[in-house]
């Protein structure tokens, strides 16, 4: 097991290959592409025949590992289980061509204007844009909505956008993108906004704040309506990252808190596939008093002769954000989840929220756990002082919960915790995998202490142990 | 161990204040909190920066910091050596500067002695 495999061009042998073409039977032309325009060398493919081919790609893909495999435990991204019956729905609309006309796929519109309804009766927001690709691409469209808000009132200087040091990296990134300056504020001993930092830094510049809640702790911001009311009353407005979504559904909702704009990740929240680039999509919900601002084409129903039509002529927009009309294979896979759950949302996010608790409370004699109070639905620990002395950091962890068959849970994140190790269930798992997991924890810190060389050899179990992250970052060979 | 000859922020970073040039650079301590830089963005001499800027951001293995400087003014000279051997820092942190800014203003209230960063940074632990 432990021989790492071979790439495909060290397997190239020369003369060996997976087609076999018949005899020339016309006359060759050589010269049908001048000179100039041709490579000098012959491209340097690797040479290898079809069963070769088929066992290098078939192996490869056996080290997989995904939430089908095993438990996944990767704090704030939500990787929980999809259902498969979502991956079935897509195809029915197999043949719809995304240049018909609205007339002819009102079905499919539909479709997406239920999905709109569903997602702002869940986010408490007046309207969805479901073109958004991805979760920053949707941060990146409700930013560029608060800018068009505060340029169509003429009020040019709100040129800032706050963000917690506890924020999510891609925060302060599409707020950058966006053409904002950032001001990031720490957080309070508790881990919520600091409301006095708050306070200080609003003013005539602020655009908006961006917040997570629950935050990136998995603690519920419990002062969320002043959070509002100081942002608001200083003329800013409030973003909500919905990475943390899955914490709250039907439970509460970021609209009543006080919201004005929100992004949603129908691949970490809403079930569909999460990994190898999903592809994702990162709905976008407003206030009613936003709807202008959205991105085209806008859903809509059809009020004079029924139906659902798309609106292009929306003088306001802030313009298109995707070709056609976003991810639509993966809005129709959220749209079988939400039909599936139906009013199980909430019980879906009170599961999600019991089981973190579990493992919380069933970890916390044998790790540090910095904010120690009820969480969401997840939450961070962290080695012990102890663990520490014995040189056992973060990393050695989570390399030793790979030999045990885990995907290791988020490290080093969030940046305000040392050696964060931010553990996120979801909510389909089921108490005795919780109870495999918590075992598999409390055996490595175990062993962290009383034989810590055993938790820096890990892993053995896999083809290669330590990759070295320094000099992949630093010197990346992207080419064979 | 932590040099008396400059000034410091409960950000980690430290001050070296000559003839109105502020070279500013981070602390062992945040360096070894980092692990392993692998790059660090510079701004370019010329750039003006208010207080409270990011100025620079160092990336290491594990996340990218933002260094956001107590200093105001226009930068006259960034340590060009950090672009091929950003490892510089974490070998010897006090004597490798990241960026020089030609002082306009300065957040007193920001910066500390080297003996109160040592307290400092016991109570964090």
């Amino acid at each position: 097991m432990r021989e790492a495999y071979k790439l495909i061009f060290e397997r190239s042998i020369q003369g060996h290959k997976g087609y076999d073409l018949p005899a020339l039977d016309v006359p060759q032309m050589d010269k049908l592409i001048p000179d100039e325009y041709l490579a000098d060398a012959d491209l340097e493919l690797p040479e290898i025949a079809e069963i070769d081919l088929v066992r290098h790609y078939t192996n490869l893909s056996r080290r997989n590992f995904g939430v089908d495999n095993g438990f996944y435990p990767l704090g704030s991204c939500t990787m929980k289980y999809n259902p498969k019956i979502n991956e079935e729905m897509p195809a029915l609309f197999n043949n719809l061509h995304p240049y018909a006309d609205a007339d002819t796929v009102n079905g499919a519109l539909e479709l997406m204007l239920n999905v709109d309804k569903m997602l702002s009766e869940i986010t408490g927001m007046a309207k969805c844009t479901l073109s958004p690709a991805a979760g920053a691409h949707g941060e990146l469209t409700g930013l560029m909505i608060i800018r068009k808000y505060h340029e169509t009132r003429e009020d040019y200087d709100r040129k800032t956008i706050i963000v917690p040091d506890a924020a999510h990296g891609t925060n302060p990134a599409s707020a950058s993108m966006a053409g904002f300056k950032i001001k990031e504020i720490k957080s309070a001993p508790d881990g919520g906004v600091d409301l006095d930092a708050l306070r200080a830094a609003v003013g005539p510049d602020t655009a908006g704040l961006m917040l997570t809640n629950p935050s990136t702790l998995g603690l519920f911001e419990r002062n969320i309506k002043e959070v509002a009311q100081i942002v608001h009353d200083a003329g800013g407005l409030l973003y909500y990252d919905g990475a943390n979504l899955n914490a709250v559904m039907g439970v509460v909702r970021p609209g009543d808190m006080g919201f004005d704009v929100l992004h949603m990740n129908l691949h970490k929240t809403f079930s569909t596939p999460h990994g190898g680039g999903g592809p994702g999509s990162g709905p976008v919900a407003v206030k009613a008093e936003l709807i202008p601002y959205l991105p085209t084409p806008v859903v809509f129903e059809n009020e004079c002769c029924g139906g659902v039509k798309l609106d292009y002529d929306r003088p306001l927009s802030i313009g298109r954000v995707k070709n056609f009309y976003g991810n639509f294979g993966v809005i129709v896979k959220a749209y079988a989840y939400l039909l599936s759950l139906g009013r199980g949302v909430r019980e879906a996010s009170q599961n999600a929220v019991l089981n973190a608790n579990y493992i919380r409370v069933k970890l916390k004699d044998v790790y540090d756990i910095p904010y120690d109070r009820i969480c969401m639905h997840e939450f961070v620990c962290a080695p012990t002082k102890e663990m520490i002395e014995k040189g056992v950091v973060t990393n050695d962890i989570a390399k030793a919960l790979i030999d045990r068959g885990y995907h290791p849970p988020t490290v080093h994140f969030p940046l305000i915790v040392h050696e964060a190790i931010m553990i996120e269930p979801t909510e389909t798992e089921s108490r005795e995998t919780l109870d495999e997991f918590i075992q598999a924890m409390r055996d490595i810190a175990k062993d962290a202490i009383e034989n810590p060389d055993k938790v820096h050899a890990a892993p053995v179990t896999t083809p290669v142990g330590r990759p070295d992250d320094v000099g992949a970052a630093k010197n990346p060979i992207v080419k064979f | 161990m932590i040099p008396t000859d400059r000034k410091y922020t409960r950000e980690h970073e430290w001050i070296l204040i000559e003839d109105g040039i502020a070279k500013i650079g981070i602390t062992d301590h945040a360096q070894a909190e980092l692990g392993d830089i692998v790059y660090v963005e510079l701004p370019e001499v010329g750039d003006s920066f208010a207080c409270g800027d990011a100025i620079a951001t160092v990336e290491s293995v594990k996340a990218a910091s933002g260094i956001y400087t107590v200093v105001a003014g226009e930068v006259v000279e960034v340590n060009e050596e950090l672009a091929d051997a950003p490892e510089k820092i974490n070998e010897d942190a006090y004597e490798t500067f990241i960026v020089a800014v030609k002082v306009s203003e300065i957040t007193e209230s920001e910066l500390i002695s080297a003996e109160e960063y040592e307290d400092f940074i016991a109570q964090e632990a």
